[in-house]
């Protein structure tokens, strides 16, 4: 297997060094096999960050191969810096069965382009009225240990509290998407002054603030572990802060379109616009900013969610919602960020260390030497247009095209193997379905 | 101006251009030879993906008037009900020689949709979508106004019209389900621009949130609204009965006590205070009979209106070059 | 640019009075005339010399019968391809134009385009017994067969020049003026 010497990279923005690679490990540079056998990367002005890790996608295999499949999802994934993938369970057949999740996992190796790793399904069809078999998932060669219905809220109070206990059984967490299904139906975008003026059956921030509220209680009540999908009002985050405060185990996430976009944008009627949750207002932008600089959000998670052009070629109320993000991840949360006290340290936090711990990822989230080499170097001097269509993924619903970004991801390390070299694919990871296992 | 999609991008000077072509068309529709050639040879399609048979009528009325071929397309047994993409829909239409597309839709912004996305290049008129606007049954709602406050037959040719007007200090009240209604939002639009001091009354649950950064003055109870002002016009809107079913109120005797034109209320208003509805009416529920039937009502005016003002809104998009400077 | 005045106010006067004369002798009096002047500038040209026939008549009060104005916008032939145009009120006296003698009444002649629109649109509201037209200048420069009956004054132009005519009623003075043109 290749080896490799990152040299002069600026490592999680702390500090010029080298980095070496043999063997799928980040190794003390001095034990590259002697006579220069490792491929020299001249990484000077790049910025070395561990491997970033996607609490959050929809790579739509099994069932909308059309839309994505796990290998272009995984391509998109490695463009964007991501060494590791969550798959959610909304595909066709769902991610209820120990046989779906393995199927999912193996589809992920097989690519091998990043790690794939699936979430199960907290009910059976997502049809809120079952527990799904988590344990066997949980046991399965995929081992599960993220459950969500995502899509669709967990709304009966009293499964949701079952669930949250039962996958402590595993260390496991529930990832709750936030939704109170009365309160939003019919709805088409966030409810608010555009929403009167336009006519669009609103989507209202308390229809997920009070299910955040009421989940952090039960959370607290059982004491389990909470993760909040894609929190992207003001009020929640005030929520999340006051459950954090009273000790309460919740983490929670925001797609780096929440925190960069506003409800305004549903004036075009472009359903590239079009999400669930929907696009808010500046003020709960600016709250959801903050809140991820000071650590009450504790991970971007992209809710990476690619739909055919006919999905999304077609009047606003008849279109799919959902955007595709991981290609375009880290340079938004980088723009969306400027203002803050917020450092290629806290990047690394909030797009791989903490998802990582909260997930039990293993082998992402770390520069150490002895650790799995996950690596994602990035140019934070390279403006460049968003161009949706020369993205990896299958899907072309991007928002941000066009925009001007100053970040540019250039390499991706996976185990070892660098599948992104100077911004472009390269090959999968040469050991096959085994990589993780050496 | 080549679309008409809203009345919130509509300014003062356009609205009352186009009032005051329509005063012109009312007088054409008043001759021996009600044709004008202006749109000799050219097409307009309606597209019309919601049931409106109204409103359809009053376009084809207008677009023949002005010598247009006119094709009908209705949703209903067509191929958008087997799963046929907008897109496609539109280009085919398109492909069939359109000079103007006259759509209605259930969806909000779906004309706006069709305006931008490129698909096509002919102008779009907003005949209608979703609960977002419906700007020319504004502009007949304005027309029929100007003409009633100005002391002119509300209808009908009128030679020294009140042409070059707005509607300034009038008090109009609209009155009903403002949430769902696309007539609300349109005349709320048209008649702030227009100079009219504009009073919503509704209960709560049918007005949408953030009401409050409307250009208007909110009531929730009717008679209170009455006692404080003397309304020039009332506006009563469709309320629909499936409404009581998602508890916007509890039912419709109850609604129609509070917020209903009831004889009773008629009675109380100045003898001057006209009476719209946009049509069709639900007779005893949000208009009572003798309100409907009283010699203040413009309602018949209205549909009357409506032809010359979808006749002025043709003439404006479909004559002249954008880009000529002159 | 140059500027050269072709007719000062007092000649523009003795103009529309010579065709107010010419007028009246073509109709062998006032009885079923109807002028109708074509926006802009021919709506005030008609309604002074409505008021110098009905005055010459005898009966200065009886000129708004005899006066309207006829926008021809809707029947132009350039509707399409010009810029857009908004109609101008087109009012016709009480007593309509049926088995009447029309004069239409324009400030310019030049291509006739306007005359053949001015004609379509009277076909359309109602069936004269004649149609006649009185142009303030003709400038040549025809592009369809159409000649005026009455004309204040023929001024041999070049297509390069522009005739200005300038009215108290829409421009604060009378006069026309020829500017423009290869010197």
């Amino acid at each position: 297997m290749s080896e490799y010497l990152i040299r002069g990279a600026n490592i999680l923005g702390g500090g010029a060094g080298d980095i070496a690679i043999r063997d799928g490990r980040i190794v003390d540079p001095e034990l590259l096999t002697a006579g220069g056998g490792a491929e020299v990367i001249d990484a000077e002005g790049l910025i070395a960050l561990p491997g970033l890790v996607d609490m959050h996608t929809h790579l739509r295999e099994p069932g909308k191969e059309d839309a994505e499949t796990v290998l272009t999802g995984s391509q998109s994934a490695a463009a964007g810096g991501f060494t590791c993938v969550h798959a959610m369970a909304n595909t066709a057949p769902v991610a209820d069965t120990a046989g779906v999740v393995e199927q999912v996992h193996r589809l992920g190796r097989e690519a091998g382009y990043t790690e794939v790793v699936p979430i199960g399904a907290v009910t059976i069809g997502l049809e809120g009225k079952q527990l799904a078999e988590l344990g066997a998932m949980a046991r399965s060669a995929a081992r599960v240990r993220v459950f969500s219905d995502d899509g669709i809220c967990v709304w009966d109070p009293l499964l949701m509290r079952r669930a949250l206990e039962y996958v402590k059984t595993f260390d496991g967490v529930i990832a709750q998407h936030a939704q109170e299904p009365r309160l939003t139906e019919g709805a088409q975008m966030n409810e608010g002054v555009v929403s009167a003026e336009l006519g669009l059956p609103g989507w209202p921030a308390v229809a997920e603030e009070s299910i955040i509220a009421r989940d952090v209680l039960l959370a607290e009540h059982v004491g389990s572990r909470l993760h909040i999908c894609h929190v992207s009002t003001a009020g929640s985050v005030d929520i999340v802060r006051w459950a954090k405060s009273r000790g309460v185990q919740v983490t929670a996430e925001v797609t780096p379109h929440h925190l960069m976009l506003t409800d305004e944008l549903v004036r075009t009627f472009d359903p590239v616009y079009k999400v669930n949750p929907p696009l808010r207002t500046d003020a709960d932008v600016q709250a959801l900013r903050e809140a991820l600089a000071d650590g009450t959000i504790d991970v971007i998670g992209t809710d990476h969610a690619p739909h055919t052009a006919e999905h999304k070629c077609s009047e606003w109320t008849a279109a799919a919602m959902g955007m595709v993000g991981m290609e375009t991840a880290l340079p938004i949360v980088v723009e969306a960020m400027a203002d803050h006290d917020f450092d290629h340290g806290d990047l690394a936090r909030v797009m791989s260390q903490t998802p990582a711990r909260i997930t039990g990822a293993s082998g992402h989230g770390s520069l150490e030497i002895g650790a799995s080499a996950n690596i994602v170097l990035i140019d934070p001097n390279a403006p460049h247009r968003i161009v949706p269509g020369e993205h990896a993924t299958k899907g072309r619903n991007n928002p941000f095209a066009g925009l001007e970004v100053s970040t540019r991801i250039t390499d991706t390390f996976f185990y070892g193997h660098r599948v992104l070299a100077d911004g472009r694919l390269t090959t999968p990871h040469p050991a096959g379905a085994s990589w993780t296992d050496q | 101006m080549k679309h008409l999609l809203d009345t919130a991008s509509l300014s003062r000077a356009e609205a009352i251009s186009l009032l005051d072509i329509a005063e012109e068309m009312a007088l054409v529709s008043a001759r021996e030879v009600k044709k004008l050639p202006v749109l000799r040879g050219r097409t307009v399609v309606n597209l019309f993906f919601e049931d409106s048979t109204r409103t359809r009528l009053s376009f084809e009325a207008a677009a023949k008037r002005l010598s247009a071929d006119v094709l009908n397309f209705s949703a209903k047994g067509s191929s958008v009900s087997k799963g046929e993409s907008l897109q496609d829909t539109v280009q085919t239409i398109s492909a069939m020689g359109a000079d103007a597309l006259v759509v209605r839709h259930s969806g909000s912004g779906t004309p706006h949709r069709l305006a931008h996305t490129g698909w096509i290049d002919v102008p779009v008129i907003n005949a209608g979508d979703g609960t977002h606007e419906h700007p020319t049954q504004a502009l007949l709602d304005a027309f029929t106004l100007r003409r009633a406050l100005g002391g002119f037959p509300a209808s009908g040719a009128v030679k020294d019209g009140p042409r070059g007007q707005g509607l300034d200090g009038a008090k109009v009240a609209i009155v009903g389900d403002i949430l769902h209604s696309r007539v609300a939002r349109s005349n709320v639009h048209l008649l702030a621009r227009l100079g009219a001091e504009v009073h919503l009354i509704a209960p709560p649950t049918l007005l949408p949130w953030g009401v409050e950064t409307w250009p208007v003055t909110l009531h929730y109870d009717f008679d209170e609204a009455l006692h404080q002002v003397d309304f020039a016009a009332l506006m009563m809107l469709r309320v629909q009965h499936e409404r009581m079913h998602e508890s916007f109120f509890p039912n419709e005797r109850e609604y129609s006590r509070l917020w209903g034109l009831s004889a009773a209320r008629l009675a109380r208003l100045p003898r001057e205070t006209f009476i719209m509805h946009p049509g069709p009416m639900n007779r005893g529920f949000e208009i009572s009979a003798a309100a409907a039937d009283s010699d203040r009502t413009l309602i018949l005016d209205q549909v009357e209106n409506g032809v010359s003002v979808r006749m002025a809104v043709l003439y404006r998009l479909l004559t002249g070059q954008e880009d000529h400077n002159e | 640019m140059t500027q050269r005045t072709v007719l000062d106010a007092a000649d523009l006067q003795r103009a529309l009075t010579r065709i107010a004369h010419e007028i009246i002798e073509a109709n062998k009096g006032t009885e079923n005339l109807v002028l109708l002047g074509i926006p802009r500038r021919g709506t005030p040209l008609a309604r002074r010399l409505a008021r110098q026939i009905a005055t010459i008549d005898g009966h200065p009060e009886r000129a708004d019968e005899l006066v309207g104005s006829l926008d021809i916008t809707m029947y132009r032939d350039d509707l399409r391809s010009g810029a857009y145009r908004a109609p101008e009120p087109t009012t016709i006296p009480a007593a309509g134009v049926d088995s009447k003698t029309v004069v239409l009444v324009d400030d310019v002649l030049y291509s006739g385009r306007t005359i053949r629109a001015a004609l379509d649109a009277l076909s359309d509201i109602g069936r004269p017994a004649k149609v006649r037209l009185a142009v303030l200048v003709d400038r040549g420069h025809r592009e369809l067969p159409i000649r005026a009956d009455h004309v204040g004054k023929n001024l041999p132009t070049s297509s390069s020049e522009r005739v200005n005519v300038s009215l108290a009623e829409t421009d604060g003075t009378d006069a026309v003026t020829i500017s423009g043109g290869r010197e």
